[in-house]
This record gives C-alpha cells, sequence and structure tokens, in this order.
C-alpha cells in the first residue's frame, strides 16, 4: 500500500524540500510541496516502476568530490584548448565505450559525469543499452580516454548503484 | 578600505566572466557540431559556479543574509546541462548522414540506439 501510494520515497523527500527551499519556509510552501512530492512520483511511476538501489552517502560523497574536482581540471583544460588551437587540428572523434552497468540510473549517471568532464560529451547508447558512445575532443590515445572513463568513473558507480 | 572579502567576489566574478566567454568563443571558434557542444558544456559551468559562488559570497558578507537558491541554481544546471547536450548530439547523429558514417561500431549486437531504435526488453514492454 505504502509502495503503491510513494513509489519513490527518496524523490518525494527531495520534491518537498527544494520546493521548500525555493519558495521560503512557510507553511504554504510545505503543504503544496507536500503535493508535488506525492503526486509528481505517482504520475511519473509508469515510466519509471523500478526503485532504485543507492548506497552509502560516503561512497557518493567521495563521487561528488572527485567529479566536482575533475570539472575544475576540465574547464581550465578545455579553456586552453579553445583558445590556444586551431579547430582543425584538434584530433576529435568518436570511441566506443563499452558498459559494466546494468541500471539505467547508473547509466544516466555515468553518461552526465562524462559529458561534464575533460574533453568528453556522451552522445548516444546502444541499442541494448551496454555501450555508450562518446565523444572526444582531443586524443591521441582513444583505449586509454575509455580505460579512464571505466576505472575513475564506472567502478565507483557500480559501488553506488549495483552493490 | 579594501575589503578581503569583495577582492574574494571580484576575483570570481572575472573567473566567471572569463570561462562563460571561452564557452561561448569556443561555441563560434571551433569547426563542426559535436566539437562546438564541449565548449558550452564544459567551459561554461565552471564559469556559472563561480559566478554563484561569488553571489552567495556577497549575500554572507555584504548583506548578512545566508542565501541557498545558488546551490539549487547549480544543482538543476548540473543535472540539465548533459541532457541538453545528448539531445543534441543525438539530434545531429540522426540527421547528419556524414558523421553517421563516421560512428565506430557498438561491439554489440544491437546499433546505436538513435538510429536504429531500443533493443532492451523494458523498451518493447509497452508502458501502461
Amino acid at each position: 500500500m505504502f509502495k503503491r501510494l510513494v513509489p519513490h520515497p527518496l524523490l518525494t523527500l527531495l520534491i518537498v524540500v527544494v520546493w521548500i527551499l525555493l519558495n521560503g519556509i512557510s507553511w504554504g510552501a510545505a503543504v503544496l510541496g507536500a503535493i508535488l512530492g506525492l503526486a509528481i512520483p505517482k504520475l511519473t511511476s509508469p515510466y519509471w516502476p523500478d526503485r532504485p538501489h543507492i548506497g552509502s552517502p560516503l561512497t557518493i560523497l567521495e563521487y561528488a568530490v572527485i567529479v566536482l574536482w575533475d570539472i575544475v581540471v576540465a574547464n581550465f583544460q578545455v579553456a586552453y584548448l579553445i583558445l590556444f588551437r586551431r579547430g582543425e587540428s584538434l584530433r576529435s572523434r568518436f570511441v566506443t565505450v563499452p558498459l559494466d552497468l546494468r541500471t539505467p540510473e547508473a547509466i544516466s549517471a555515468l553518461a552526465g559525469t562524462i559529458t561534464m568532464t575533460p574533453g568528453t560529451v556522451s552522445a548516444d547508447l546502444s541499442g541494448d543499452g551496454r555501450a555508450l558512445l562518446v565523444h572526444c575532443l582531443e586524443t591521441n590515445d582513444a583505449e586509454a580516454t575509455v580505460a579512464t572513463i571505466k576505472s575513475r568513473y564506472e567502478t565507483r558507480l557500480q559501488r553506488i548503484f549495483e552493490k | 578600505m579594501i575589503d578581503i572579502g569583495e577582492i574574494a567576489i571580484a576575483a570570481l566574478i572575472y573567473l566567471a566572466a572569463f570561462f562563460l566567454f571561452v564557452g561561448s568563443f569556443g561555441l563560434a571558434k571551433l569547426p563542426d557540431l559535436m566539437r562546438r557542444l564541449h565548449g558550452p558544456t564544459k567551459a561554461t559551468t565552471l564559469g556559472i559556479g563561480s559566478m554563484l559562488i561569488a553571489s552567495m559570497l556577497y549575500f554572507i558578507l555584504e548583506r548578512g543574509t545566508v542565501s541557498i537558491h545558488e546551490l539549487l541554481i547549480s544543482t538543476f544546471l548540473f543535472l540539465t546541462a548533459p541532457v541538453t547536450a545528448l539531445m543534441v548530439a543525438k539530434a545531429h547523429i540522426l540527421c547528419d548522414k556524414e558523421s553517421r558514417k563516421q560512428l565506430p561500431p557498438t561491439g554489440r549486437p544491437a546499433g546505436w540506439a538513435v538510429i536504429d531504435g531500443p533493443q532492451t526488453e523494458r523498451a518493447r514492454k509497452p508502458t501502461t
């Protein structure tokens, strides 16, 4: 019964908190936030039937710190490439990243991370959801790029979502 | 009197302006769409990020109030920017025959989703 009414309790909590933070702390905001927090997960649950498993907050925090640091580094690298290299001389190409992740939430998190971090944008997923198409802005060694993505992000995401 | 807080805020705003400029410059300068995507997705995140940190610092140091809207803005930005980039890239692959030829093989029996369509168990199941 509880699961039917509240298919994603964490999402409900998140919506209420974000709504209150956006609109100021008041009873009106809390009530409207609660209505939205109950209605949105209920209405979207046909598209998202399984409740994702989420690992310990510590592993998530570690992952967030690593990704934030990589975003800062990525910004400087991409700024350098944009300012000091001729566009045609950049060795850009697509690479295929085979995925060990299986849950859709983990794959979306990985795709988002790849887009935000050094010189890579995720472009597409294979039809069976087992490989990711990634575009690299500047790469000499495609295999090294793929290996970094897998060891740096994918193994950590596996620990968060699939263990 | 020169205040350290003011210097920090000003430095963050300059950093933000620099990275936002570089991101937009990359969008204009780079030769093709996939390379152009790299500018706005990356250089601007640090730009917007330091602008928002500067804003938070300003409210804490100069006004004496804590403003958390900036944290929400940056969270929403970090969540939506990759999705936008993915959609632009997918549309590009779908529409541009030249770049479709350059795609590497998936290494799987199924092709890329945007060309051949999804083939997972879940996709075949009709949604209610």
